[in-house]
């Protein structure tokens, strides 16, 4: 169980100008903005919940992340973590957490990956039988057995995701935290870590906390979303509702032959002529097979295509709603 | 302990991946130690003596303080480099792993190659209890030990608060080089040449004369106190305000974006 509260962060960042003489100048004396990187975030997430954190670059994400893994500790507010203060039992803490951060490494850069392995082994004191249990399940779901061998600086980014990921559960967490999982992944590497995700999530019941840019991922993986921006908890609810709330409008294109697409006061032609044409409905008003059968009435369909919003359109307009 | 020699295994690994580089930094920390020491043989060449020390016995506070350096150096480097850590966020890995922080840090990087200052250090030294006339006893020799730990002690306090104030600034940090590189630098000769001021700068404020200073008086004869045999063990206390500092800093961490 995670429980964060009125949880308030601020950075101060110092501020100079480019140039030489700016920096020379800013040895001695120092401006300083205040940036609130979290304003009064709070939200619960149950055991074996799957959330997705999503929200513009510099939203607060990662910082969020970061304090409810104990690397920083918040101005004000309270985190409590299956009944720990990250920040306060940090060493117990972590015992339970897994942390991967998609634009770091936590393997050895220069040994083979299973020797990374076994450290972890070590700090983590996992022991002989539960370490061996663990590494060969990770190896099989992730398909580790060939490169556990290679040094890590000679791994591909896919090849590396995968061991970072199995190196961040060789503990059994009963937390995965996922910072930007699958930045710079391939297609079918992406599609493997989602599956193994998954596959965790439900066999293991690991809370798994999500940090993404990737709206696939989201998709794919999490029904509860979370969207913050400028440090604020805008939005906690489900996938489904958020399509719902946001993709009422959906676009068909219609090949057909005859003289011109039929107006409609429910539906708006936005382009027509030469056989084609496309329409935008309201679904709230009508549905899509109701404006296809009155098409149909007047006009013979060749082809057609009906498009909802994707989810990247949805959260694109969700950011412009709320002007993040 | 077990966990320590599992990290310095690991490092000792990547490290001989690149074996040339590894001796030849080796070999040249050696060759800069040693234009040090001949820069030292001319000048004694020509005075005999530097306020009523000779050669061999400064020469014993040189290699002292530069044997603890070393060792300090090469075991503790890895609050040397601790910007670094924080600048490339490795430390945020360290914070997600459940051990000492401190204890991260220390095994997270280790530079054996330092091992060719410390070989001079060694030379110099024998070298120097060769040539001197001390009169040996076991306290004498407790000193000389007590002295090269003690000097390990005041570096690693010293390192600990370079790490501690890249908390704060990543920037100007070179600043901080006075007091680390600097103390080993002035630590070739025995601190009360540079005056009372100096002496008394070195004593309360940068401890290194707690272990460089009043116990080599005591190993050359030129005092009789024994309780400046004991001193470098203060050195030690030295680390107690740096720690605190560490951690006060550690509270302060913003880490970096991603």
């Amino acid at each position: 169980m995670i429980e964060l509260k009125n949880v308030c962060k601020t950075f101060k960042v110092a501020k100079r100008n480019a140039g030489f003489g700016e920096a020379v100048k800013s040895l001695f004396c120092r401006d300083y903005t205040y940036v609130q990187a979290l304003n009064d975030v709070s939200f619960t997430v149950n055991d074996g919940e799957m959330v997705g954190y999503i929200g513009p670059n510099g939203a607060g994400k990662s910082s969020t992340v970061k304090i409810m893994s104990g690397i920083l500790t918040p101005d004000s507010g309270e985190c409590i973590i299956n009944g720990r203060t990250p920040w306060k039992d940090r060493v117990d803490h972590v015992r339970d957490i897994g942390v991967v951060f998609g634009q770091r490494s936590q393997l050895w850069w220069d040994v083979p990956v299973i020797d990374s392995f076994e450290l972890i082994r070590d700090i983590y004191k996992v022991s002989r039988e539960d370490y061996k249990k663990s590494l060969s399940s990770l190896t099989e779901l992730l398909n580790l057995s060939e490169i556990l061998k290679t040094p890590a600086r000679q791994l591909s980014l896919g090849q590396r995701m995968r061991c970072e990921i199995a190196a961040s559960l060789l503990h059994n967490p009963k937390i995965l935290f996922l910072d930007e999982p699958t930045i710079g992944l391939d297609a079918s590497s992406k599609i493997a870590v989602r599956e193994f995700i998954k596959s965790i999530n439900k066999q293991n019941k690991t809370t798994v906390i999500l940090t993404t840019h990737d709206m696939q991922d989201i998709e794919a993986l999490t029904d509860r979303i979370l969207l913050i921006g400028k440090g604020r908890i805008l939005l906690d609810g489900t996938l489904a509702e958020l399509k719902k709330r946001h993709s009422a409008f959906k676009t068909i294109t219609v090949d057909y032959t005859g003289e011109k697409l039929p107006a409609c006061e429910n539906y708006k032609v936005t382009k027509d002529g030469d056989g084609r044409g496309e329409i935008i409905i309201d679904t709230r008003v009508i549905t899509a097979s109701q404006a296809i059968s009155f098409i149909s009435d007047h006009v013979e369909i060749k082809d057609i295509s009906v498009t909802g919003e994707t989810i990247d359109e949805t959260v694109v307009s969700l950011y412009k709603e709320f002007a993040i | 302990m077990k966990l320590y020699f599992k990290y310095v295994g690991m490092l000792l690994r990547s490290q001989m991946q690149y074996k040339a580089s590894f001796f030849m930094t080796a070999v040249g920390q050696f060759l800069i130690s040693f234009t040090t020491f001949l820069s030292m043989v001319f000048m004694f060449s020509r005075f005999n003596s530097v306020k009523g020390f000779i050669f061999s016995e400064i020469l014993i506070c040189f290699s002292v303080v530069l044997m603890a350096f070393s060792i300090t150096e090469c075991f503790f480097r890895g609050f040397d480099v601790f910007p670094r850590l924080i600048k490339s966020g490795e430390l945020d890995r360290i914070l997600v792993r459940p051990r000492n922080e401190m204890f991260q840090v220390l095994a997270s990087d280790m530079d054996l190659s330092r091992i060719g200052r410390l070989l001079q250090a060694v030379v110099m030294l024998i070298y120097a209890f060769i040539t001197c006339d001390i009169h040996w006893t076991g306290y004498k020799i407790i000193t000389v030990v007590l002295m090269i730990l003690g000097g390990v002690a005041v570096f690693t306090g010293l390192f600990v608060l370079f790490a501690a104030f890249s908390f704060f600034t990543i920037e100007g940090l070179e600043f901080m080089n006075i007091f680390t590189d600097g103390s080993r630098e002035f630590g070739k000769y025995p601190v009360s040449i540079y005056g009372e001021g100096m002496l008394k700068f070195y004593t309360f404020v940068v401890p290194i004369a707690l272990f460089q200073y009043y116990p080599f008086l005591y190993l050359i004869g030129k005092s009789e106190n024994m309780w400046y045999m004991l001193l470098p063990l203060l050195g030690f206390a030295f680390i107690i305000p740096c720690y605190a500092f560490f951690r006060y800093g550690l509270r302060k961490y913003k880490s970096t974006g991603s």
